[in-house]
């Protein structure tokens, strides 16, 4: 079943519609609920490799639905430290936990300072009103 | 440019039950309610309904209707009498096809023939244009609507008999005049109910009261790729012959008809290319327009809900069209195995 729409309070958000969990040097980033169901239920996954380097505002993988396909917009730089391999497997885990099981990859980061141009979860639901 | 989208009268029924409603051949479809996969799901294992009142319905009567039809299709009409259908092709001079179509036998001289709502208006001119004394073509389709109820449940649901496919009969479901054609485009039993327009609303609820689960052109393009019925515009066109296409059996080439030639001559010397189906032998989702390794390009391509993985249709060098031969697809950059296997692709068992 997919996810009912939120936007956790201690994310922070990228206009793409990608979040970012950002805990100590590293962080873990996914799609927000608007960008799952935009799509609809995800079949693929195409992840960036381990130790690939993403770069802030680049795509770094690929999330497809029956449908249509949708590169995923890196929120902040870094090297990727692992990927999701429960979403490889199910990628419809996406749509029914979109910040939780639902994650996509962990990185390092490479510039933390990134993490101050990020939006907040107010800011955010702005960009969505906007659509 | 704006351009204002066709609507069906199922459009206000499509918006109330929460449809994602996309542009398409000029109309504004609902492309999911739920979602594509439990809808591809429900007609797999019960039955769906799908408004497909966009297609075109022409009328063709008169005492050289059947010659004239002869002339310009594909299949033999000779082999269908009043109430049975036949799939046939409307093909032009270089042997490529304007349109697939269904060609439904009302009487020795009057047809029906149900159209693709892309090509409704290329198709009627094509016939007007060829129009001979004592042959009537007129464009229907605004008088009408269509459903397509379709899932081995689907029958049974509505309330009808059991009937071979390919006939058709006047029936009344729950007080709604319709013409049952036991067709569909799904690769399940199932049929395609036409009634007049200002009925589809009352046909419309009357289905869904029964069970029967609306469905999107979402799952409908998922179902027929599964099954391999060629989609024209991707896979079938102007530019491609249905020998290559796998559609031969389509063709009475030994009756005259336009291009009949040029396959004729497809036929003994053998396709250069062919429509072939293919699975995914690796994570990936084929797209249409994505080469194939050697010399080939993918026409129809997405991700089988009942199989799990990505499947296509593709034309590529005769060679190469074997089952089981092994393709290497160009997904975005990256080159992905696949394997090509007999159509249909999923085939539901019993």
């Amino acid at each position: 079943m997919a996810a009912a729409e939120t936007y956790p309070d201690d994310l922070r958000y990228h206009e793409e519609h990608d979040w970012a969990r950002v805990d100590g040097d590293e962080a873990i980033l996914g799609i927000t609920w608007f960008a799952a169901d935009a799509l609809g239920e995800l079949v693929h996954f195409e992840p960036p490799a381990e130790g690939a380097t993403v770069t802030k505002d680049a795509s770094y993988g690929e999330v497809e639905s029956v449908k249509a396909v949708s590169d995923v917009i890196a929120p902040l730089s870094g090297e990727v430290v692992a990927v999701n391999a429960k979403v490889v497997d199910a990628p419809e885990t996406v749509n029914e936990d979109p910040y939780g099981e639902g994650w996509l990859i962990r990185i390092r980061l490479s510039n933390p300072s990134e993490v101050d141009s990020l939006l907040g979860v107010e800011a955010y639901k702005q960009v969505l009103a906007e659509q | 440019m704006a351009q204002t989208l066709q609507k069906t009268p199922l459009h206000d029924r499509h918006v109330a039950l929460g449809a994602r409603m996309v542009p398409f051949a000029g109309w504004e479809m609902p492309v999911q309610y739920e979602g594509v996969i439990p809808e591809h799901r429900a007609v797999r294992t019960d039955a769906g309904v799908f408004d497909v009142s966009h297609m075109g319905e022409i009328e063709v009567e008169g005492p050289r209707a059947h010659e004239l039809l002869q002339s310009l299709l594909s299949n033999d009409l000779d082999k269908i009498a009043p109430g049975k259908a036949q799939y046939t092709l409307l093909t032009n001079e270089r042997g490529g096809i304007i349109d697939d179509l269904i060609a439904y036998r009302l009487g020795d001289c009057h047809y029906l023939l149900i159209v693709n709502a892309s090509n409704r208006d290329a198709d009627f001119r094509w016939l007007k244009d060829h129009e001979i004394r004592g042959s009537d073509v007129r464009d229907v389709s605004d008088e009408h609507a269509l459903l397509a109820v379709q899932g081995p449940r689907a029958i049974e649901r509505l309330g009808l008999d059991p009937a071979k496919a390919f006939t058709f009969a006047e029936e009344t479901i729950d007080g709604v005049e319709v013409m049952v054609n036991r067709t569909g485009y799904t690769g399940e039993e199932g049929c395609e109910l036409l009634c007049m327009a200002e009925d589809a609303v009352r046909l419309w609820d009357a289905v869904l009261a029964r069970g029967v689960v609306p469905c999107g052109l979402g799952a409908r393009d998922t179902l027929r790729l599964e099954a391999c019925y060629p989609l024209h515009g991707n896979d079938i066109g102007p530019d491609t012959d249905p020998i290559s296409a796998g559609l031969g059996w389509t063709c009475a080439l030994d009756k005259e008809f336009t291009g009949v030639e040029l396959l004729r001559r497809v036929k003994s010397e053998g396709p250069a290319r062919r429509l072939v189906a293919f699975v995914m032998e690796e994570k990936a989702i084929p797209r249409h327009g994505m080469a194939i390794e050697g010399g080939g390009d993918v026409t129809s391509g997405s991700h089988s809900p009942m199989l799990d993985i990505g499947i296509g249709m593709g034309y590529v060098p005769a060679a190469q069209a074997a089952p089981d031969t092994e393709l290497t697809i160009d997904v975005r950059g990256k080159p992905r195995k696949a394997r090509v296997v007999k159509k249909p692709i999923y085939k539901r068992e019993g």
